[in-house]
């Protein structure tokens, strides 16, 4: 059983995010998970759990209440410490760049957490790539709406059929180094201010 | 142009990095200043530790604490220009302000020491009832906050180890915290004690400027080794930050001041409890706010020097917490983390006015005093603490020895106690 009796807190306000880690840390042997998505008295939470290992979201605001239990206190009777691995700042970087942050309570050896910092990065990182993609597909939807409405626009205006309403559109985007969406965006601005609609 | 990322809190003592990067003082100096919002000190340290961004609006102790490898430090940082003083004040709970009300002890208006001796009476009396302690929040163990909150509870003779629970809470969520009853009060920056003020669940009972005339608050943190890589960047970004500053101090360039910091991308809130702290027009005790002279400074009177007797004090008050120990390395250490010498240089020769000395005996000025400087115009304030101690940077340990009250070797015994 490889370290399943570790307890993993995960602090996370995004529910999606928190389960696909969960997931993850279970189907990797650690099953002593908890996931806290109420912020509210948070260190009341924290001692309660008494984690060994807790992965938090790094744009969550409460990371300077951790900050606070490096300190040795009446209220948290192990000090936490930051987990950076052996390769220092290539650590951090790792980890700020999947947007995640990791503290361990002193005393921790880093070999045993290094499985669940690893599996925390990927899963974070695989959650990072589906929300650019879900961004990229709403993009690619709004683009196609506003290119319908521009080509509309430019087929009403000028009297051009659809294909030479889009080859227009294509060949401004090309000549002024911009996207196609971009383009009929302001064809639709210029014409939104034109109507007085806007 | 040479673009420089910078990491900031949402709070109104961010004015001056807001107002170099957004009121063109950065373009002048050929640099691009791109804001970089951040929710919690710990991920701005972070971000500058791995060069995600340059330079960083810190708390003034932050440097200090990194100097000494305590906390959490990574890289090693340097303060060598201070962005702001005081800003601060101490608000509690509706029910908190009205039992020290009924001690009967408040004194005037904006007399810090009496409410101090309010809170003594009301926390001895919880205690004889056998009630819990009473919980208050600061925004970070190395931030002035947390200093300035325990000198004035000591300064009546509560411990804030004893007597009281500190927590750390991130400023936007004080106010919930408060009216969720999970703390009683707190010490932090502006906007949020107008804020708490305004949503009717807490009312300022102290402001910073009433502990400690001029206290550091927010400097300018840059890595170490990015100070000795870039020195000819680091002193155009100080230039622009010193003209900044003068802007940001003149009370003409307050609607424009406002109006910049309430941005969506900036502090993202109305305007009126920023505009009550760049005033000074805070409520104490809730009273009709008479505006509070020097509630929050960027510029006058030398306040953008870092003097090293500031960042002195701070670690006076980490051994004093025990945080860590007194030692001749460490005072050089943390007499290191501010930078004078790079203030000094980035203005040779310039009209702005360099003081003579890199320390002065803090809290000694009991009036306007003109001080030796490059152009003998310098006029540094009244510094004066409210209890009327003087700190002495060149002895620190005399300092930390009138203390009645303080933490050293108190962490010791509570780790045996936990083994």
């Amino acid at each position: 059983m490889r370290d399943a009796s570790l307890k993993i807190l995960v602090i996370d306000e995004n529910a999606i995010r928190a389960a696909i880690l969960e997931e993850g840390l279970r189907e990797g042997g650690f099953t002593n998970v908890t996931i806290v998505r109420n912020m509210a008295n948070l260190l009341r939470s924290i001692v309660n759990a008494d984690p060994d290992v807790i992965i938090i979201d790094l744009e969550n605001p409460n990371r300077d209440v951790l900050e606070q239990m490096f300190q040795v206190s009446q209220t948290v009777r192990r000090p936490v410490a930051m987990f950076v691995g052996e390769s220092g700042a290539e650590m951090i970087e790792r980890a700020v760049e999947a947007g995640v942050s990791t503290y361990i309570v002193d005393g921790l050896k880093k070999e045993r957490v290094k499985p669940i910092l690893d599996m925390t990065l990927s899963r974070f990182n695989a959650f990072n790539r589906l929300q650019r993609e879900l961004e990229d597909t709403r993009r690619a939807l709004e683009d196609r709406k506003v290119v319908d409405r521009a080509k509309a626009l430019l087929m009403e205006r000028r009297g051009l059929s659809e294909s030479d309403a889009y080859h227009l559109l294509r060949r401004t985007a090309m000549n002024e180094h911009r996207t196609i969406g971009e383009v009929a965006r302001s064809i639709v601005t210029a014409a939104n201010l034109l109507e007085g609609s806007l | 142009m040479r673009t420089l990322r910078v990491g900031f809190l949402p709070l109104v003592d961010s004015a001056v990095l807001v107002a170099a990067a957004r009121a063109g003082f950065a373009d002048e100096v050929g640099i691009t200043l791109e804001l970089e919002r951040e929710n919690s000190w710990a991920t701005v340290r972070d971000k500058l530790t791995i060069g995600h961004i340059d330079c960083a609006h810190m708390l003034a102790p932050v440097p200090v604490a990194s100097q000494l490898q305590i906390g959490n430090p990574k890289a090693r940082m340097v303060a060598p220009f201070t962005l702001s003083t005081n800003g601060n004040a101490i608000s509690v709970s509706n029910a908190l302000f009205d039992a020290m009300a009924d001690t009967g002890l408040m004194g005037e208006r904006r007399d810090a020491a009496a409410k101090a001796a309010a809170l003594k009476a009301v926390i001895d009396a919880r205690e004889r009832r056998g009630e819990e302690r009473l919980t208050l929040g600061t925004v970070h163990p190395f931030s002035p906050h947390n200093y300035e909150l325990r000198y004035w509870l000591a300064s009546a003779g509560i411990h804030p180890d004893r007597d009281v629970t500190l927590v750390v809470i991130p400023p936007p969520f004080v106010v919930d915290y408060l009216r969720d009853g999970h703390i009683d009060g707190f010490c932090v920056g502006a906007p949020w004690n107008s804020v708490g003020l305004k949503e009717g669940v807490a009312k300022p009972v102290v402001a910073i400027t009433d502990l400690w005339r001029r206290a550091p608050e927010k400097v300018l943190g840059v890595r170490e080794v990015w100070a000795d890589a870039e020195p000819d960047t680091l002193d155009a970004l100080l230039r622009a930050l010193k003209k900044a500053a003068e802007w940001a101090d003149d009370p003409a360039n307050v609607d424009a001041l406002v109006e910049m910091l309430a941005a969506p991308d900036v502090i993202d809130m109305d305007e009126a409890p920023i505009r009550a702290a760049l005033t000074g027009r805070v409520a104490i005790c809730g009273e009709p706010d008479e505006p509070i002279p020097d509630y929050l400074l960027f510029d006058r009177n030398g306040a953008t020097f870092p003097w090293r007797s500031h960042a002195l004090w701070f670690y006076s008050q980490m051994v004093r917490w025990d945080q860590v120990p007194l030692s001749a390395e460490g005072t050089e250490l943390a007499g290191g983390a501010f930078r004078p010498d790079i203030y000094r240089r980035a203005f040779r020769g310039t009209s702005v006015t360099l003081p003579s000395a890199n320390a002065k005996v803090e809290g000694s000025l009991t009036a306007e005093q003109p001080v030796g400087s490059t152009t003998g115009r310098l006029v540094l304030a009244k510094d004066g603490f409210f209890d009327g101690r003087v700190f002495d940077p060149a002895d620190l340990g005399g300092y930390i020895d009138s203390f009645a009250i303080h933490s050293r070797g108190l962490h010791e015994v509570w780790a045996r106690a936990a083994r």
